[in-house]
């Protein structure tokens, strides 16, 4: 199997399997690609063992289907996009480049339909000239109705992965922590820094995104093979960098974790991957290793963050850049340094600038040897002594001021046209690239380019905070300023070699000075070849040419942000991270602007995507919301309730007796709380215990009723309204004593109303003295309901005298069942005769238990939420919140007869009611509503209007039901001037739209005169 | 993600055990049958919302249940200092002269 590996270097060298080289050629893993077997090595990535076998097609593009490879060597990479795995496992849009082997590691292209050799969108190539920047847009347009057509179509064809369809197997964890510095990057600079701070004594920690630390260390200027080479100092110098650092108790290293955003006040969040490099029966395998999140996102308050986040390679455009084996000069060093793969032979350097020339160093084994070929294709017309030198020494073809106008081949280069090229003087603006091609041009042949466009350091996180980015003509990228709680050094502050990484990190920690940047690499303003913009790949994931640069600015789309949307440039997994300064650069020579005027687009987290599940951590599943249970839940569970979310609550919905259908057994509920007897859980309810001298005063300023005569064991009715008259909550309040009243507020409403009680009392009135104690949980309510609810509880409860007259309606008492203390309210919900009987919590279930053993000789019903709706629907008592919503005042819900005239102090509610606005002819007003065959169901929503003919809705159905005691559906309703129109036809429509007419009603349809709750 | 001191606990507690409620110094009107329309609404939905520093009202709801004052910078979400409510913070800090909005 090992001759499939043919990119693989045969070589031994002394460094292997370090810091620089990384592979373990002595443990071969097996895995699959797009169903074929392959072998790589312990160390290898994805993309560098695709590599190693010669696999040089990846992906196909996302718009025309062109032939894609891997461009890159860590996050950056747009084409090399993967899918791991399947069910529970599976990983869409991955990054082969980031993908480390494990045993039997299954992936597949994420692009090309139907399959990646043949994708039909490389048979639609011709029609390239429609699919450029803003066709899909245009598909809106015209011909407008074919978009149905295009829809369909487009959706197939556009995207990569599926989501996943079943549920991850995986977990996930968040973790905080507080550090006195963050360093972001483990690469020299960072290490350095770590290792300076760290003997200060400060608490410090390290992410780093890769598995290894020392970043782009192996893109320094040596040669892997080398038995002796000078900077097996250096290597020697990190490894014992890091070995000291593992050792201090001050230092902590998480690696494979990425900083994907830096908020305000220094909050770095971070996503650490625990599980991407162990084989998949590993992690099912609980016996033999413990169970490992898969990701665990760290939320890291620091005090300072250190940004040593490094640099990334640009790409330069040329026609048909995007081939395969097309690739930036720092993956091809990397590919050939860290895991010993070339992944050609025939090589051609293409830069404008003096690092790409690292690359001779790393291939000077291979040079020597006449195992590769290597020319240097330069747009500049001369380069420095120092260069000159160091390729005396080799066999390499330079050529100075040339261009690479084009690249041939089909599934990956064969070879180049090259032309001169002279830059022309422009004096007004550095940055603007101005060059022409001269006629001199000829072919080379070529099986790998390495393009050397320049660097952009990693500013992504300093930007997230909100700092802009500033354009350095110098350096020819943009920058970062320093300030007083994050730095950056090495790399991400402009410094590519070794020693000006190690400098820079010493000089910004000793006094955090933005130091001048120096142009160490000589680069020029190249950014593309001159001549037509076709077919120059700016952004190979979201297949964006310079030609399509051309068009939008074409079409008077000038800002960098327009720019960006309408071409699509800078989008996708990848953020355009290698072109989109070239995209810039584009922009600024087709408007002749200056690049600092044109600046870049906005950077926003997360600098590398992000997992649902991560963001999700544990809060899945069971730990999604809080439910919470009655003392009671279990008898509902046990007598086949079915139950109902309200707020945090499972409450009961109703109890189907076997076969029965909901609506049999909600009219079989109903009718037993109407003619006979029935229970229900109330203890859902919000209690407020409210004590203290000035409590009357209290109830006086927030309710609209007065409260300063109300009698020790009375309860009265309360709607608690806003300061802008609007309905907000509802409820009983008993007064329990001259200085205690216990508020009952609706069960959604409870904690709001707490909330807004406790903020009037601390900021608004901190002179009374009243005490406010949340009681829900305390109590359990029972609510027995019908005109056989007294004799139920006469037979359990024997110290109260239940009679009418000695126990009226809207009073409470005290008394006990079994010498379990009950405080009764005789209150209704429902218009009967009924008590609700409150207990302390734990005794709940067993005096809901009692009650129900004693109705059993009338049939007792316990019932749900849908029956509680529909009795009080028939009594037209609203449901805040389902009649109301934030627009319904105390006045539009008819409860003005509440408003107490005589109150001296101004309740909350009561000035907004005398604004036009409230006082208005043509508010929605809260009434009834009967169809007038009555049998008619509206449907809740419904709109209604005056007349069939109208087209203006005068209000909607909040509430409607079918009433069972009635015989006929009802309807409650918010209607312009609805007081004054009762007895009005209107017509409201049905789900079908068929038009139902009904009339304007009182919201009282069942017992008028309120006889029921008075049977004696 | 804000980290908040609550004064009365004498703690620096993270965001999620408070809850912001208003604008600091917007008391109810004592008033409030004689002021005008326009007053009405400046109690109920009229806020400086400027750009830069701003006194609000936090409530410690999972701690103590206490509502305090901060002051935070609206630009880069600083946090200076968090005061109780019984102090006589209103003379002790500066507060900014009614900022236009920015619209």
């Amino acid at each position: 199997m090992k001759e499939q590996q043919i990119n693989r270097l045969e070589i031994n060298n002394n460094v292997n399997n370090n810091i620089v080289n990384i592979i373990n050629k002595n443990k071969p893993i097996r895995f699959k690609f797009n169903n074929k077997q392959y072998i790589g090595y312990e160390g290898d990535t994805l993309a560098s063992a695709l590599l190693a076998n010669n696999i040089t097609l990846v992906g196909r593009s996302y718009k025309y289907g062109r032939y894609r490879g891997i461009v890159t060597a860590g996050v950056e990479e747009p084409n090399a996009i993967v899918e791991l795995e399947s069910g529970g496992y599976y990983v869409p849009n991955i990054k082969a480049t980031e993908v480390y082997l494990y045993n039997n590691l299954e992936a597949k292209s994420a692009t090309g339909r139907p399959y990646l050799q043949y994708d039909f969108k490389y048979a639609l190539r011709f029609l390239n000239k429609f699919l450029s920047a803003g066709f899909y847009y245009k598909t809106f347009k015209w011909p407008s109705k074919f978009w149905l057509f295009y829809e369909k179509l487009l959706r197939s064809a556009a995207g990569l992965s599926k989501a996943p369809d079943t549920i991850d197997n995986e977990t996930y964890e968040h973790q905080n922590h507080f550090y006195d510095v963050v360093i972001i990057g483990g690469g020299i600079s960072g290490l350095q820094a770590a290792y300076k701070l760290a003997k200060q004594g400060h608490k410090i920690c390290i992410l780093e995104q890769d598995k290894y630390l020392g970043g782009n260390y192996h893109l320094a200027d040596f040669d892997i093979n080398s038995e002796d080479n000078n900077f097996s100092n250096h290597i020697i110098d990190i490894n014992n960098i890091i070995i000291s650092l593992k050792k201090l108790s001050n230092v902590n290293i998480y690696t494979r974790t990425t900083a994907y955003a830096l908020h305000d006040n220094n909050l770095v969040k971070a996503q650490q991957n625990l599980t991407l490099d162990i084989s998949i029966n590993d992690r099912k395998n609980t016996k033999t290793s413990k169970i490992l999140p898969s990701k665990i996102l760290h939320s890291i308050y620091a005090k300072q963050v250190v940004l040593a986040t490094g640099a990334i390679e640009r790409i330069l455009a040329f026609k048909n850049n995007d081939l395969p084996n097309i690739m930036l000069a720092s993956a091809v060093s990397s590919y050939i340094v860290k895991h010993s793969v070339v992944p050609g032979r025939n090589i051609v350097l293409f830069t404008n600038n003096d690092s790409g020339y690292n690359l001779i160093s790393n291939l000077q084994y291979l040079l020597n040897n006449k195992q590769v070929n290597l020319t240097i294709v330069d747009v500049r017309d001369n380069i420095n002594n120092n260069l000159k030198e160091k390729i005396k020494n080799y066999n390499i073809k330079l050529l100075l001021g040339y261009t690479i106008v084009s690249a041939y081949g089909r599934d990956k280069v064969k070879s180049l046209k090259i032309q001169k090229i002279s830059q022309k003087p422009n004096k007004n603006f550095t940055s603007v690239q101005k060059w022409e091609l001269l006629e001199k041009n000829f072919t080379i042949s070529a099986d790998l380019v390495a393009i050397a466009g320049g660097w952009n350091p990693v500013i992504h996180l300093g930007c997230h905070s909100g700092d802009k980015p500033i354009w350095s003509d110098e350096l020819l990228t943009f920058v970062l300023n320093n300030n007083n709680n994050r730095v950056s050094v090495g790399s991400a502050a402009g410094y590519y070699t070794t020693e000006d990484c190690l400098l820079s990190v010493n000089k910004v920690l000793s006094n955090k000075l933005n130091n001048n940047l120096i142009n160490s690499i000589n680069i020029v303003n190249f950014f593309r070849t001159p001549g037509s913009y076709n077919k120059q790949f700016i952004d190979m994931q979201n297949d964006v040419t310079a030609n399509d640069i051309n068009i939008a600015i074409d079409e008077n789309f000038t800002n960098i942000e327009h720019i960006k949307r309408y071409t699509a440039l800078g989008f996708g997994t990848d953020q355009g991270k290698i072109g989109n300064i070239t995209g810039v650069a584009v922009c600024s020579e087709i408007l002749n602007k200056p690049i600092k005027d044109i600046s870049t687009t906005t950077f926003r987290p997360a600098y590398t995507p992000v997992t649902f599940g991560t963001l999700a951590g544990d809060k899945v599943k069971d730990n999604f919301d809080l439910e919470r249970y009655t003392p009671i839940h279990q008898w509902h569970k046990e007598h086949n309730a079915l139950f109902e979310v309200v707020g945090q609550w499972q409450r009961a919905w109703y109890y189907p007796k076997s076969n029965e259908s909901f609506i049999d057994a909600v009219n079989r509920e109903a009718m037993a709380a109407r003619t006979s007897v029935a229970m229900i859980d109330a203890s859902t309810l919000g209690k407020i215990d409210i004590q203290g001298p000035d409590a009357r005063e209290f109830l006086n300023r927030v309710l609209p009723n007065s409260w300063s005569k109300i009698k020790t064991n009375a309860c009265r009715y309360y709607i608690f309204m806003h300061d802008d008259g609007m309905v907000f909550d509802d409820g009983v309040t008993a007064c329990l004593g001259d200085n205690h009243f216990y508020m009952m507020t609706t069960t959604s409403n409870a904690a709001a109303s707490f909330n807004k009680l406790e903020k009037l009392l601390q900021v608004d009135w901190p002179n009374l003295k009243v005490y406010l104690t949340s009681v829900t949980d305390h109590w359990s309510t029972t609510a027995v309901v019908g005109r056989k609810s007294r004799k139920v509880l006469q037979k359990l409860c024997h110290d109260i005298d239940f009679s009418n007259d000695a126990f009226p309606f809207m009073q409470v008492r005290h008394g006990s069942i079994n010498n379990i203390d009950i405080m009764v309210m005789r209150i209704s919900f429902s218009g009967e005769l009924a008590y609700e009987v409150n207990v302390q919590s734990n005794y709940g279930k067993y005096i809901w238990q009692e009650i129900y053993n004693a109705g059993q000789e009338f049939n007792i019903t316990p019932y749900g939420t849908e029956v509680l709706h529909v009795l009080r629907a028939e009594k037209g008592y609203p449901i805040i919140g389902q009649d109301t919503d934030g627009s319904v005042s105390g006045a539009d819900l008819g409860m003005s007869w509440m408003f107490a005239k005589k109150k001296a102090y101004s309740y909350l509610g009561k000035r907004a009611h005398k604004l036009d606005f409230l006082t208005m002819q043509n508010r929605k007003q809260y009434v009834g509503l009967i169809s007038l065959d009555k049998k008619s169901q509206i449907p809740e929503g419904s709109q209604i209007i005056v007349n069939t003919k109208s087209k203006k809705s005068i209000g909607h159905v909040t509430s409607s039901y079918y009433s069972p005691i009635l015989g006929y559906p009802i309807a409650l309703a918010l209607i312009e001037n609805g007081f004054n129109n009762m007895g009005d036809t209107v017509y409201a429509f049905s789900h079908k739209c068929n038009l139902i007419a009904a009339e304007i009603c009182s919201t009282v349809f069942y017992d008028k005169q309120g006889e029921m709750q008075n049977v004696s | 993600m804000l980290l908040i001191k609550c004064p009365y606990c004498n703690e620096v507690r993270h965001e999620e055990e408070y809850a912001y409620l208003d604008e600091a110094f917007i008391f109810r009107p004592e008033n409030m049958d004689a002021i005008t329309d326009q007053e009405l609404s400046d109690y109920l939905y009229n806020r400086s919302n400027p750009r830069g520093i701003i006194f609000e009202q936090w409530q410690h709801t999972v701690g103590c249940r206490k509502i305090f004052i901060v002051k935070r910078d609206t630009t880069n979400n600083k946090i200076y200092e968090s005061y109780k409510l019984n102090e006589k913070i209103k003379s002790a800090i500066n507060i900014p002269q009614k900022q236009e909005c920015y619209l």
